[in-house]
């Protein structure tokens, strides 16, 4: 694969943007010559596109080949249990279409049919039961719209900027409207009195993958918002995300939402599973770990400008849009700062907001070349306001890998390249 | 776990007429073998281990042939493979070393994740004295027990680990929450913001980032630089096929030895003759025999790893497929 781009795509960039700041800002710019796109009768006028049985299920045109998900291959020992990163960059909205939502495997994506698929509730339950896909199918069911953010997502910005791009600092995170069934009706269809107070029990989750990634959730979570969901963004789930059923836990670390979800155990306490000790357990400072540590604390991204998507377009207008979520409800505000935090402008927000789901954020606003050093801060309902990195570390120390939802930088340099750094 | 409920929770639990939901009269009864078949977790207290036992001698040999090829033969580590042992104290440091010894806080977290999961590829074809052989092997590399300390079902949960003290349950809503609820600065927040540090010294951002426009057209090419007479689609497919195999083995000229010795050019190649790599007793039977690998022997090797050679430090547990062996090898013919 050729890879001209470092210099190439530079030196377009900075033409790109010279030719734009010619341009007077309060109007249209003139042009002197006709543009032969307007003048001349293009091929795609005349002649005709494809037809209806060209594709039966359409992939993005061509020309958009670029956004997908992308993986950093020197973080995990190989691709089969590692993680890829939303193109969130590159996104509009808040759904993420599942083609490029971000994946992470333990023992990789596996093949399970819809026929060959079952779902075991046992444990602390009047009546173990076996479900088939079709069983799920028949019990009343929901939409609802949920974020997915990994643990670790950020978790590479701990000791300093590190990865240059929106979609490797924030990219373990997706967002999409899911069809299931509550896992309450599921655990009452097997009865709950056997369980008796159910004040401290657990249910321990696992998928049909080898690596079965088991956890255990607290019965009150279980018995609140938990889908056992087998639809996404309207269609099948998607291989990669745990075709043909997953489990939804909304608002928590994206390690919990089980896919290939095959069984459910009621148990009085924890299993303390290889996921839930030696995993996605947070070091302090003191050497100190913390467990249970479930929620995504609210947190949010400027996605554009950003790294990966410079200005180009010169002096002028400029749409800032960024996203913001919060696991603990929804969110109520994001602020954005120009210079590093000195100063704070709230932004509008694009859609009205929903509960543990993602938000997006814009500050529609005007750029002439100077530097900025943007940020956003993200405040959700129940007043919690996105920290600081200083403020992160000034607790936790260094030395956690998970649950990094500290406010970003982006340094925007006058030729409109935009820089992930840490600012004082 | 009581610390965590919430006010909010005890009303829900104890006022929510949550089975007052009627029920459906969906899904079967649970067989006991089928129960038995999947509910194999493995609790602190000993819940869940079946009767056995193992110890660090009879574990070394088993470890050496099915874990050492990611882990190394002392639990060390290879590449980004996880260390299982050593880096005592140093969870405080600046990069603590999180391993089996110095962070687990239960053995049964142990016993249940290789049960289920390991070795990587072939989870789940362990017997149950190998399992506590192993993890007996993993507490002996860690100075934990000694070589002759058999571990079984009845002393199990009495052992107590290193870090078992080293957890709280989240803090956060007292260490952080409170902190960070107040109406926030919007102006004069702090005198100044200075960039400290940035991305682009550290260069470690995979490719190139970019814009829509411009777009790579690697497919173009694909039809010059393939002179090999082998269906295209075939070699495609075979590359897709290698993903199974890409954590552990480079392919190509110049690859190197990962986990698995590099596969450069291994079709008509001497078999163990990886340079620098150590191979089980069986390939180096097989170089010194000189028996040079081709299509046919490549084919059976990938469908039944273990069946063609005995002792292969390939945890893989082959492939099915008739069509993604021909594949594979088509790729491994043709890799660059």
């Amino acid at each position: 694969m050729r890879n001209p781009k470092k210099a190439s795509s530079r030196r377009a960039f900075l033409q790109g943007s010279a030719a734009a700041i010619t341009g007077s800002l309060a109007t249209a710019s003139t042009a002197n010559e006709a543009d032969p796109l307007i003048t001349n009768v293009q091929d795609w006028a005349s002649s005709t596109g494809d037809g209806v049985d060209e594709t039966p299920y359409g992939l993005p045109i061509e020309f958009e080949r670029d956004v997908i998900r992308r993986n950093v291959s020197w973080l995990t020992a190989g691709p089969i249990s590692s993680i890829n990163f939303t193109p969130i960059h590159a996104l509009e909205g808040t759904i993420t279409p599942q083609g490029c939502a971000f994946e992470r495997h333990h023992s990789g994506a596996i093949e399970l049919q819809k026929k060959d698929y079952r779902l075991m509730i046992n444990g602390l339950v009047d009546n173990p039961l076996i479900f088939t896909y079709e069983d799920l199918e028949r019990f009343p069911r929901q939409n609802h719209v949920y974020f997915c953010e990994c643990a670790a997502n950020t978790g590479m910005e701990w000791a300093g900027a590190q990865l240059n791009g929106a979609q490797f600092t924030h990219g373990m995170i997706h967002n999409m409207e899911y069809t299931g069934v509550p896992l309450r009706l599921l655990l009452n269809e097997a009865g709950l009195n056997k369980a008796e107070n159910l004040k401290d029990k657990w249910v321990y989750v696992e998928g049909a993958d080898a690596s079965s990634n088991g956890r255990s959730i607290p019965m009150e979570k279980a018995l609140d918002d938990v889908l056992v969901a087998f639809k996404a963004n309207g269609e099948a789930l998607r291989k990669e995300h745990g075709y043909p059923v997953r489990l939804v836990v909304p608002g928590w670390e994206g390690n919990m939402w089980v896919k290939w979800i095959r069984r459910i155990e009621v148990s009085d306490s924890p299993v303390e599973s290889r996921e839930e000790t030696s995993k996605y357990t947070d070091v302090l400072a003191n050497g100190i770990a913390r467990k249970w540590t479930w929620v995504m604390d609210a947190k949010s991204i400027i996605t554009s400008p950003s790294p990966q998507t410079p200005v180009k377009h010169g002096n002028g207008p400029l749409v800032i849009s960024g996203l913001a979520w919060s696991g603990h409800g929804k969110i109520k505000r994001v602020d954005i700062s120009k210079d590093g935090g000195i100063t704070w402008e709230t932004a509008r927000l694009g859609n009205q907001s929903e509960t543990k789901a993602l938000t997006r954020f814009y500050l529609d606003t005007e750029w002439n070349g100077e530097e900025w050093l943007l940020q956003a801060r993200a405040i959700d309902e129940t007043g919690y306001v996105q920290p600081t990195k200083h403020q992160l570390r000034e607790i936790r120390g260094e030395n956690s890998v998970y649950h990094n939802n500290c406010i970003q930088t982006w340094h925007l340099k006058t030729t409109g390249e935009v820089e992930n750094v840490e600012v004082s | 776990m009581l610390r965590y409920l919430s006010l909010i929770t005890i009303c829900f639990l104890a006022t929510t007429p949550i089975f007052a939901d009627s029920k459906f009269g969906l899904g079967r009864t649970a067989l006991p073998s089928e129960i038995s078949a999947w509910d194999i977790d493995v609790l602190p207290d000993g819940r869940g281990l079946p009767a056995g036992k193992g110890d660090a001698i009879v574990g070394e040999e088993i470890f050496a042939n099915k874990c050492a090829a990611c882990h190394g033969d002392f639990a060390e580590g290879i590449d980004n493979w996880p260390a299982l042992a050593g880096g005592f104290d140093t969870l405080a440091d600046e990069d603590p070393v999180k391993t089996v010894g110095s962070y687990w806080p239960y053995l049964s977290t142990l016993w249940d994740y290789i049960n289920r999961s390991m070795p990587f590829g072939e989870a789940q074809t362990l017997t149950s004295d190998e399992v506590y052989s192993i993890v007996a092997y993993i507490l002996y590399s860690n100075d934990l027990i000694e070589d002759d300390f058999v571990l079984n079902n009845q002393n199990f949960s009495k052992f107590n680990m290193y870090n078992s003290n080293g957890f709280i349950i989240d803090d956060r809503k007292i260490s952080e929450y409170s902190n960070w609820s107040k109406e926030p600065c919007m102006k004069d927040c702090k005198q100044s913001s200075k960039i400290t540090k940035r991305a682009s010294v550290i260069d470690v951002t995979p490719g190139e980032s970019s814009s829509s426009q411009e777009i790579e057209q690697p497919e173009l090419n694909s039809k010059k630089t393939n002179i090999v007479s082998i269906d295209p689609e075939l070699i495609k497919a075979g590359e897709k096929v290698f993903k199974k195999c890409k954590s552990c083995h480079a392919v190509g000229e110049g690859a190197k030895n990962k986990s698995g010795p590099q596969l450069y050019n291994i079709i008509g190649r001497k078999m163990g003759s990886a340079d620098r790599y150590k191979y089980s007793k069986g390939f180096k039977l097989a170089s010194d025999e000189g028996r040079i690998w081709d299509e046919q022997l490549m084919i059976e090797f990938l469908r039944k790893p273990k069946k063609f050679m005995k002792g292969t430090k390939m945890s893989f547990g082959g492939l099915k497929k008739d069509k993604d062996l021909d594949a594979i090898v088509a790729y491994l013919k043709t890799a660059k």
